[in-house]
């Protein structure tokens, strides 16, 4: 059904009927340049600050400068709002708004869509001069109300012709106007984020952008049948919006980390670009090396000589640092290493997100080369692990990995503003002499831990190494030796277990099926597993944020439930291929990990459909499992 | 970062001798290993520099010029295959209080670790690196190096090798930034001194090539210049090393030049017969990479959390600033 005629007919303002829904996804998409992000990063902070719950996603073509009117340039915003905290990016879309026609295609065709979604298209290209344009907008607007959806066609380039003689550049903010109508958002609230926005640029611009999105929602009021609200709750405290990026960054420098060195890398790059700015206020260095090698050698030259400095990359850079990483593992070098997970094999999809890169954390480099693994599971998470990373890595002179992935990169969540402690920050790098007799490599018997002897401590002169060394740190090939620092440099990892919590089961301690998950997907593993036990299935979940070492009790949990399953955004062998069965199915990540740890048969359920998990789909596959327990 | 490390006064000016630069370990380098001279001449000039043992560092890649640092009273870090340049330029960074050397050879350097040389070049870092370069791959038992000559028989060119070898001097030259570039060799120790007593003086990157004797497989390399110093071309210079009268009375072949002369640099670089020795290049104007970054400003937990709060208001919904339902 298409609703033009009707609107472009009626010279009054048509009834509004309001609906009242729990939650909407609404998108946002345009060609690249177009405005349609900043259009959805500013709904979304005026949702937020209306005290809905948010989650936003950014939907983001591979290339620069995509053609225009292009599948593949589809450029914009994912928001889904709500009453409360959102913790993932939903399912399908309620609401989208396109300036073009082509770039809803790729989103119908991956069924991002709801049935019945509402779009809101530009309808300048019916008249377009250009035949093959009309006719291309002509077939595909036939084609999305053939599919069911209710498509509202609007003059948005005609109505912001009115006001600014480009209207490429601007109506995104007509279009900002028009959603705060559809939700009933408070128009001031649009104004000051405008100002926000556009703070940097002079009062015209700002006041222009203003009457663009007074226009958007003046011509919403009068043109539009529907409008909805969503519940609110008031906000009681402080809360930051931002992505998974940003929170990396402000997590490096609440930390009191002052040394970054990095290569351009997506979608990593964000996090040392943020620093860099940060940085350039606060003090501390942002290195862009040559190359991914150099970087990872640099960031251990500046711990070994101070302060524990962390390195940021993604997949194919990770892959690089390896020889830096054992360097670091064996020299006992304090390093943080940030994984921005992307699509992989090699060069992958580089704006995609994966889980890929778990087995490379936990085993990469040759050699026993034990390291710290840690997955960030949200946003806030991202500014607390960094914290977390940088103390553990000075205190256990090792190599900690924090995994993050392209889906935290970009999603933007509101959290509690953090309340700096001066207990974030290392103390002050020791210069003190060192005492007459001790050994550069003194381990502690139990636990392996030693004091680092720092360039400038009198009396510590020694030459750290990546050959087999003993306690004086001389090379050393013979057995004893050889051993006595695999041993050592191993407890360290049980001297840190010993001092983790077990993660808490999410829903009831035992029951038919136990989903366990890791990093990027914690939102949306809960909320499809809160869904089911709503119904009445006895699902739970349990989330890990430490995945070497292990935390004790989890076999305990896994043992409880009458089947467990990982849930992972990497590749596992379907057990439905011909060629496959229980000798050479290839597991997902952390399923073969709790395999062989716990002994206990774990299955997994795997996507690797290069996007954020959707509760949906894990709620379909979770069914599936309980049908086949059932059976079973 | 360490300023308050630099604002102690030290109580006792200390005095070293080359002994407090010996480490207790005994090189492991061959008989007539031309690292022996590069080590001897390295804990002279730390006596005579007087530099603090705890605030040196020697930092190396891996081969058997990597082995150096272990041998010196100072704090060091034997690194990875070519990644000695990156992690000294951490060190700096992180620590410009330090002096920092970096030991490094022909296949580490000039092979494997090729784009952290031009690099380094370009940050201009104040290090003082050293490139011994024997022409030969000697901790892995010889294989043909980047500087080995042509038809050099070695376990992976046994038939001679094919490729000519590259001229580490005209390639550091060809780097725009490059400021300070020297050859030394092994066997005339008071050269080397000098060369490598300016280098550590020049405040930025100084690259020493320094023609390094492997008596066990490559047996007699450099024996045509050694036995005739008639091929040796001596740079001298007021602003450079100086060549005394007994060196001139053994190596005739003096000439003067003015190391702020770069196309007049390239020119001696080219040629590898005679072979010169001494300064061939130096610009004090170049600036630093750890200048150009301001590292070393003094980072208060009052700055920090300052940049916090400020950054984070920047992404803060106030409970007072939100829209009432």
């Amino acid at each position: 059904m298409s609703e033009t005629l009707l609107l472009e007919t009626a010279s009054t303002a048509p009834r509004r009927r309001v609906t009242a829904v729990a939650e909407h996804i609404v998108e946002v998409l345009s060609d690249s340049g177009e405005g349609a992000q900043r259009c959805g990063q500013a709904f979304a902070a005026i949702a937020a600050r209306s005290g809905h719950g948010i989650w936003t996603l950014e939907i983001i073509p591979a290339e620069i400068q995509p053609p225009a009117r292009s599948v593949a340039g589809a450029s914009g915003n994912r928001i889904r709002l709500g009453g409360g905290r959102i913790t993932n990016g939903g399912d399908e879309a309620d609401l989208v708004v396109a300036f073009n026609e082509q770039v809803l295609i790729g989103r119908v065709a991956e069924g991002e869509l709801k049935p019945g979604c509402l779009v809101l298209l530009e309808s300048m290209w019916r008249e377009d001069r250009d035949p093959a344009v009309a006719q291309a907008y002509a077939a595909a607007h036939a084609d999305l109300v053939a599919r069911g959806y209710r498509v509202i066609e609007i003059p948005m380039d005609r109505e912001c012709r009115k006001l600014v003689p480009d209207p490429r550049r601007g109506k995104n903010m007509f279009v900002l106007g028009m959603l705060c109508s559809v939700y009933h958002l408070d128009l001031g609230l649009g104004r000051e984020q405008i100002a926000l926005t556009f703070g940097k640029k002079d009062a015209k611009v700002i006041a222009t952008n203003v009457r663009l999105l007074e226009a958007g929602w003046a011509w919403a009021e009068e043109h539009l049948d529907f409008a909805f609200t969503i519940p609110t709750a008031q906000i009681t405290e402080p809360q930051v919006v931002m992505n998974g990026n940003a929170a990396l960054a402000l997590g490096i420098l609440a930390s009191g980390m002052e040394i970054c060195a990095m290569y351009p890398i997506t979608p990593a790059t964000s996090v040392s670009q943020h620093l860099t700015e940060l940085f350039e206020t606060v003090g501390g260095l942002v290195h862009q090396a040559e190359d991914e090698i150099a970087a990872c050698a640099f960031a251990i030259g500046a711990s070994y000589a101070g302060k524990c400095a962390v390195t940021i990359t993604s997949g194919p850079g990770y892959s690089l640092k390896q020889e830096g990483i054992g360097l670091a593992v064996m020299a006992e070098i304090p390093l943080v290493v940030v994984d921005v997970q992307r699509g992989g094999p090699s060069t992958g999809q580089p704006t995609k997100p994966e889980q890929g890169d778990l087995l490379s954390a936990l085993f990469g480099t040759h050699g026993d080369a034990p390291k710290i693994v840690l997955a960030v599971s949200g946003i806030e998470d991202c500014f607390y692990a960094m914290i977390t990373a940088r103390r553990i890595a000075e205190t256990f002179n090792t190599v900690v990995i924090v995994l993050s992935d392209g889906s935290l990169a970009t999603a933007q969540q509101p959290f509690p503003r953090p309340a700096f402690s001066e207990d974030w920050l290392a103390p002050p790098v020791d210069q003190s002499p060192v005492p007459e007799g001790a050994r550069p490599y003194d381990w502690d018997e139990a636990t392996g831990i030693f004091r680092r002897f720092i360039p400038g401590q009198p009396g510590g002169m020694h030459t750290v190494t990546g050959i087999a060394h003993d306690r004086d740190s001389h090379v050393a090939y013979d057995a004893a030796s050889n051993e006595d620092g695999l041993r050592h440099r191993s407890l360290k990892l049980a001297a840190l277990q010993r001092t983790l919590t077990c993660p808490e089961v999410f829903g009831d301690p035992d029951g038919d099926l136990l989903v366990v998950g890791w990093g990027s997907t914690k939102g949306a593993i809960e909320e499809a597993v809160a869904g089911l036990r709503a119904e009445g299935h006895r699902v739970a979940s349990l989330h890990l944020r430490f995945i070497q070492p292990l935390p004790s009790g989890i076999g305990e949990i896994l043992r409880r439930f009458a089947r467990v399953i990982t849930v992972e955004a990497n590749w596992s062998d379907s057990p439905d291929d011909a060629l496959i069965d229980e000798d050479n199915r290839r597991y997902a990540a952390l399923a073969m990990l709790l395999r062989s740890r716990y002994l206990v048969d774990v299955g997994c359920w795997t996507e690797s459909r290069g996007r954020p998990f959707k509760p949906g789909t894990i709620r379909a596959a979770l069914l599936d499992e309980l049908a086949k327990e059932k059976r079973g | 970062m360490i300023p308050v490390a630099d604002c102690l006064l030290r109580t006792a000016e200390a005095h070293h001798d080359l002994a407090d630069y010996r480490s207790e370990l005994v090189p492991r380098w061959c008989n007539g290993c031309g690292d022996n001279a590069i080590l001897t001449a390295m804990q002279r000039l730390c006596r005579d520099e007087d530099l603090a043992p705890e605030k040196t560092v020697f930092v190396s890649g891996i081969g058997c010029s990597s082995r150096l640092p272990h041998y010196m009273n100072t704090y060091g870090f034997h690194g990875t295959h070519g990644r000695a340049l990156p992690i000294a330029e951490g060190v700096k960074l992180s620590r410009p209080d330090l002096s920092v050397f970096v030991s490094t050879g022909d296949g580490d350097c000039l092979s494997i670790g090729a784009a952290h040389w031009l690099h380094a070049l370009r940050y201009n870092v104040d290090l003082t690196v050293l490139l011994h370069d024997n022409h030969i791959y000697g901790l892995t038992k010889k294989q043909a190096s980047p500087t080995s000559p042509l038809g050099t028989k070695s376990n992976t060119t046994p038939m001679g090798s094919v490729l000519a070898p590259l001229n580490p001097l005209t390639i550091t030259l060809g780097v725009q930034t490059a400021s300070f570039v020297a050859q030394a060799v092994d066997w005339i120790p008071d050269l080397l001194y000098q060369v490598i007593s300016a280098a550590y003086r020049h405040k930025g990157l100084s690259f020493v090539r320094i023609l390094q004797r492997c008596p066990e497989f490559m047996p007699g390399l450099f024996d045509p210049w050694i036995q005739d110093p008639k091929r040796m071309l001596l740079l001298s210079h007021a602003d450079g090393v100086t060549v005394g009268p007994a060196l001139a009375k053994v190596y005739p072949n003096v000439r003067a030049h003015d190391p702020s002369d770069r196309a007049a640099a390239r020119a001696i670089a080219e040629v590898e017969d005679p072979l010169p020795v001494g300064i061939l290049y130096r610009d004090p104007a170049v600036p630093r990479y750890e200048e150009l970054r301001h590292v070393g400003e003094l980072r208060t937990v009052e700055r920090v959390r300052r940049g916090l709060e400020a950054e984070l208001d920047r992404f803060t919904i106030w409970p007072e600033d939100a829209a009432t339902p």
